[in-house]
């Protein structure tokens, strides 16, 4: 099963992109309008890039009356990408989600202030709101990535979304001064492949809620690894900025890929990189539902 | 109708300090004069957005800067070498102007080659850091050359519709000088198809993902 990362794929500009996904995850919908931090909001690194876009988005009014009904039209199961500044922002919006596939909280933008609570509060307060599939978003940043995983696993999280990107800073060859605008952003694309890998290897033993898995992809292979390392799902994100064809060409990979190792289907990939068995996790074909 | 093809490339000139790179067109249209096109760098993680600067039979020509990694990477690639290109992108300049006068800035003299054939070689405004950066005039017919420190701006006259692509300062400039005019804006974005969000600039008060919605805009 394939998705886009959060932020990474409009898909009214590129339907055609979304439509090779098995669902398409919008971009982060907080409360009130974002216009989002001031340029440049991107840098190339020497094995990744930055991104300090900050949650630029219509907010929920509009996205609930403007985007969501064309997001629809697309007939594309849709996972709705939640933000917010308190747990009661989080809450609020996923009270008034209905029709979507499934939530993804974004518990782990690295551009933006943080809610006071952590991130399982927020996914208690959520779950109180809402009966759609809850997916927490955690950050690699963590010590024990996989303490947090049990923690909102607890508060009634169905899966988890693994990574989000992590904080870095690039400086101009010239001025030596950052490149981005507002001097941080999120590390995406190889450079975060072995910490994705990480942290689905270690959340992965931790908790028997499934995973998708991201950080990185870019071919069959490095999906592959994935899935190994305990992810149900796989999410391409920076890689998408390069090659708008990257779902079918992955895709097309992750078969010849299993197939030299004698798999047959994806699922008897995932977990291979244990040598103990996982733990049995749900399939996900519960999050892949066009609702209607 | 944009599409993704690896090309080959057929030649790199040096134009003073920038370098000409000509693609084989392959399947790919020329759109129109202002659009861009995503340029693979060689051994980078993210495409490079470049204008069409000359459309000659069956190619696709870029006027390339080597300011940093990805275009210096760009800039040494030379024949038999191929790279994968995505467009045309993006909004290109109206050409339905009576009186259209280029007004261009540095490396911002790229899609005026391309756009000054479209309009029938109109009158151009060109402003360069140097000599060697203002050999780049040449490509442009009937263009008059501006250098540092002297502005494009001080010699701006009234009565044209103005057609501007250059550093931002100087788009700003053009702007309060003439309403009407068509500015063609440049961002880094990772995508080119507004996917990223990288490109967003705040503009007369609105944000703009300048690949999908420019790059070139209205200036009132």
């Amino acid at each position: 099963m394939l998705l886009n990362a959060s932020g990474c794929l409009d898909a009214l500009t590129a339907p055609e992109t979304a439509r090779a996904f098995d669902a398409f995850v919008t971009k982060t919908v907080t409360p009130l309008p974002r216009e989002g931090n001031a340029p440049v909001r991107i840098a190339e690194t020497e094995s990744g890039m930055l991104n300090s876009i900050g949650l630029a988005n219509p907010g929920r009014e509009r996205f609930l009356a403007e985007v969501l009904p064309r997001l629809r039209e697309l007939d594309l199961p849709i996972w709705v990408s939640v933000g917010g500044f308190s747990a009661r922002e989080y809450a609020e919006t996923c009270e008034q989600l209905e029709g979507i596939a499934a939530i993804e909280l974004n518990l782990s933008c690295p551009n933006v202030d943080e809610a006071p609570e952590s991130a399982a509060e927020i996914v208690a307060a959520c779950r109180e709101r809402t009966t759609l599939p809850l997916f927490a978003k955690l950050s690699p940043a963590a010590w024990d990535i996989a303490e947090n995983a049990r923690a909102v696993a607890a508060a009634g999280s169905d899966g988890l979304s693994l990574v989000n990107t992590i904080r870095g800073l690039a400086l101009d060859e010239r001025t030596l001064t950052p490149k981005l605008g507002a001097a941080f952003g999120g590390l995406s694309g190889p450079a975060l492949r072995p910490i994705a890998l990480a942290a689905v290897y270690a959340c992965s033993r931790a908790v028997d809620l499934p995973i998708v898995g991201m950080g990185g992809v870019r071919t069959g292979r490095d999906a592959l690894d994935l899935l190994a390392c305990g992810s149900s799902a796989v999410a391409l994100g920076t890689v998408l900025f390069a090659d708008p064809e990257a779902p079918s060409r992955v895709r097309a990979e992750l078969v010849a890929e299993l197939a030299a190792r004698g798999l047959e289907r994806p699922e008897d990939a995932v977990g291979l990189a244990h040598a103990e068995r996982l733990l049995i996790r749900k399939p996900l074909d519960f999050a892949v539902k066009a609702l209607v | 109708m944009s599409v993704r093809e690896r090309l080959r490339v057929v030649g790199a000139e040096p134009v003073g300090p920038y370098t000409l790179l000509r693609v084989a067109r392959g399947g790919l249209e020329t759109g129109v004069p202002g659009q861009f096109f995503m340029l693979e760098a060689p051994g980078r993680l993210l495409p490079r957005p470049m204008s069409l600067c000359l459309a000659p039979p069956g190619e696709l020509a870029f006027l390339i800067d080597p300011i940093g990694s990805g275009t210096r990477a760009l800039c040494a690639l030379g024949r038999c070498d191929a790279l994968t290109v995505l467009g045309p992108l993006g909004n290109g300049f109206r050409l339905d102007v009576a009186r259209p006068l280029l007004v261009g800035g540095g490396i911002g003299v790229a899609p005026f080659p391309f756009l000054s054939e479209a309009l029938g070689r109109p009158p151009a405004l060109l402003g360069f850091r140097s000599a060697h950066h203002a050999e780049a005039a040449a490509l442009v017919p009937n263009a008059e050359v501006v250098l540092d420190p002297e502005y494009v701006t001080a010699r701006l006259r009234g009565g044209y519709d103005v057609l501007a692509c250059g550093p931002e300062p100087m788009l700003e400039a053009v702007r309060a000088l003439a309403p009407g005019a068509q500015l063609a804006w440049e961002a880094p974005m990772a995508c080119g198809y507004g996917a990223c969000y990288g490109c967003a600039v705040e503009i007369g008060g609105e944000w703009k993902r300048l690949c999908v919605e420019g790059p070139v805009l209205r200036a009132a």
